[in-house]
């Protein structure tokens, strides 16, 4: 426990606590990000903050004053706001005449940038303009990707790596099947992303599985790629490393057939055949009158043969 | 007739907008656990496509998407919670999509002193009952702290002297010096088991978060790590320059060629001692460093003897000492040897 192996140890338990809550664990927490405004924000840059954070409450933090800093030159204010609140996730919105409604997504790594790439926003629409009924806060939502894009591209790939690991929510075991209410969409085409929500309706079919009727709701975005900095190969390796404990065992030995029946395998060490135990045949015991004719008839021949 | 014709003809037109199935090319890929499907297939490109007739088209694409998404969602196995009348619940898979940590994995802590004492002897950790009977309060109370059982040693108005103490001795302040020596110890132990864990490379891979005095301990340890343990290392651009070394055993040589100016100084001087009528050795200084030397080295005599109890004294505790009282040593006796250098030789 590292809240315990500090020089300085807490003294109250609710210090104790937050140091629990923040060291690395095997199983973490879920992703906290931060929405911070660059030193140039308009409303459009602000209003897509806004958005996001209504998306990805309470799992984000969004930083009512505006922060001059570059990202891309300088990344220790990013990792100090890191630190201090503990979110790995970051989201910085700025505005200049080069770079307009830029937005910077990326993740951190123990506190460190790991990946960031800049998104440009052709167009915005927000949660406001669309008058139709919203999701409840704090919905897990449903990402889908369409485009190949997505898999031939490495910054894409990155950036929908990224995407996933911003939108996802907590991790749960079960879900209430009524409760899939709403939708990210994202798709690559013409050089764009187009990310777009919707809120879902279940309605009735024939069968099961219920028909999908899909409503606009949210903020919609037209994305276009602009600079990236990607961690490199062995730093991201590093950070997918899982923890041994967490894989689920196999079972060694164990082998099953086609019919379904389940054989195993036992290893046995070398035995001496001669010492083996087996079943107890009294009759077939030498008697020693036996032992002696046999002691006989073992000799007479050598006898002949020298003759 | 025609009205059964007509029901039929209503139930065919309204088949299509309730089916649920969905034609793709490319299969999807799900991540269930991550509520995730990835498409593989083209999108319809539509580069001179108007706002609204993209929108259209990318709805029905996210249309067929989600359900098929929903369509898997909904083969999961599932059940009703809080009993038969609760909502239907699926149960999700692990999500099987790879994404990176936020954190390092944790280090397994090194065992301390004790832990390692305890396996070696084989102890195990006792359970302890947490509350015990009070004979006195004819109560259960707990072990320790707030009323405890067996009363608070602390709040003692009487203290017995034991037999062999000294009858002038104040027990409280005794046993109050003795509760301090205590936690002293335990936070001493507990530092030098923190400090334990701190395994000779720890500090030396780069983790992007050391300060800058580790990072200096970490460049200083690099140079050294050649095979001529960094006597030919060249200095970084911004390094500052190597501190001279002190306490050399060789003799320094300067340059042949280096400062020409110093070497003209120098002669210079010299010739300029050589031409004066004073003479080089200044007797009264040189008696004074005579008398000197030689209380200090009655004064060393006197301080050998107990240093070298101190220094048996202090090899007991920890391995961790040894080092650094070798260096002490080699220090004491070139210290030592110096004092006993004659004293008229002069020193330059």
């Amino acid at each position: 426990m590292e809240a315990l192996d500090r020089v300085v140890k807490p003294k109250t338990k609710r210090a104790k606590r937050f140091l629990e809550k923040r060291e690395p664990k095997l199983t973490e927490n879920t992703k906290n990000a931060i929405l911070i405004k660059g030193g140039n924000a308009n409303l459009t840059v602000t209003e897509t903050l806004k958005d996001i954070y209504a998306l990805k409450k309470p799992f984000a933090v969004l930083y009512k004053k505006k922060n001059i800093t570059r990202p891309f030159e300088d990344q220790t204010s990013l990792e100090f706001f890191s630190k201090k609140s503990d979110c790995s996730l970051f989201l910085f919105g700025s505005h200049n005449k080069k770079r307009p409604n830029n937005l910077i997504i990326g993740r951190m790594f123990d506190y460190h940038v790991l990946d960031m790439i800049e998104l440009g926003i052709e167009k915005f629409v927000s949660l406001k303009d669309i008058k139709n009924s919203k999701c409840p806060e704090g919905t897990k939502p449903m990402l889908i990707f369409a485009g190949d894009t997505f898999d031939l591209n490495e910054e894409y790939r990155r950036l929908k790596s990224l995407l996933i690991d911003f939108f996802r929510g907590p991790t749960v075991p079960t879900i209430r099947l009524a409760g899939l209410e709403y939708v990210l969409h994202f798709t690559a085409m013409d050089g764009k992303i187009y990310m777009r929500s919707y809120k879902v309706l279940l309605k009735k079919s024939g069968c099961k599985i219920p028909r999908i009727e899909l409503e606009e709701m949210g903020p919609s975005l037209d994305l276009v790629m602009r600079r990236t900095h990607l961690a490199s190969e062995d730093l991201y390796k590093l950070s997918l490393k899982q923890p041994k404990a967490l894989k689920p065992k196999k079972k060694k030995n164990i082998s099953h057939d086609v019919f379904g029946t389940s054989y195993g395998r036992i290893h046995m060490q070398k035995q001496d055949l001669s010492k083996l135990q087996t079943r107890k045949m009294k009759g077939l015991k030498k008697r020693p009158s036996a032992k002696m004719t046999e002691e006989d008839e073992g000799i007479s021949p050598k006898k002949l043969k020298s003759v | 007739m025609a009205a059964l014709c007509v029901e039929e003809l209503l139930a065919r037109a309204e088949q299509p907008h309730r089916s649920v199935a969905v034609e793709k090319e490319l299969e999807l890929e799900f991540d269930l656990g991550n509520l995730l499907a990835l498409d593989r297939n083209m999108p319809p490109s539509m580069p001179r496509a108007a706002g609204a007739q993209r929108e259209s088209r990318l709805r029905s694409l996210a249309r067929d998407n989600t359900q098929l998404l929903v369509a898997q969602l909904w083969g999961l196995p599932a059940g009703r919670a809080e009993g038969a009348t609760g909502p239907l619940v699926a149960q999700l898979p692990e999500p099987s999509y790879r994404l990176p940590r936020e954190k390092p994995l944790p280090r397994p802590r090194p065992p301390t002193r004790w832990e390692q004492f305890a396996r070696l002897k084989g102890i195990r950790r006792r359970k302890r009952t947490s509350l015990v009977w009070d004979e006195a309060a004819k109560q259960w109370r707990r072990r320790w702290g707030y009323e405890r059982a067996g009363g608070d040693p602390a709040r003692d108005w009487l203290i017995e002297v034991p037999a062999g103490a000294d009858p002038n001795e104040d027990q409280f302040a005794k046993r109050l010096r003795e509760k301090r020596e205590k936690v002293a110890r335990n936070e001493f132990n507990r530092l030098r088991n923190i400090a334990r864990g701190a395994l000779p490379g720890r500090g030396l891979h780069p983790t992007g978060q050391q300060s800058r005095a580790e990072l200096g301990r970490a460049t200083q340890v690099a140079r050294v790590s050649t095979a001529s343990l960094g006597r030919f290392q060249p200095r970084l651009p911004k390094e500052p320059p190597a501190p001279p070394p002190r306490g050399g055993r060789k003799r320094h040589f300067e340059p042949l060629l280096g400062d020409l100016a110093a070497e003209r100084r120098r002669q210079l001087e010299l010739l300029r001692g050589l031409g004066s009528k004073k003479p080089p050795l200044d007797l009264t200084r040189a008696v004074n460093k005579q008398l000197r030397e030689e209380d200090a080295q009655a004064a060393a005599g006197k301080g050998r003897k107990r240093g070298q109890r101190g220094k048996r004294g202090r090899q007991r505790p920890g391995g961790g000492k040894g080092p650094a009282g070798g260096k002490g040593k080699k220090g004491g006796i070139r210290r030592r040897q110096q004092q006993q250098r004659p004293a008229g030789r002069k020193r330059s």
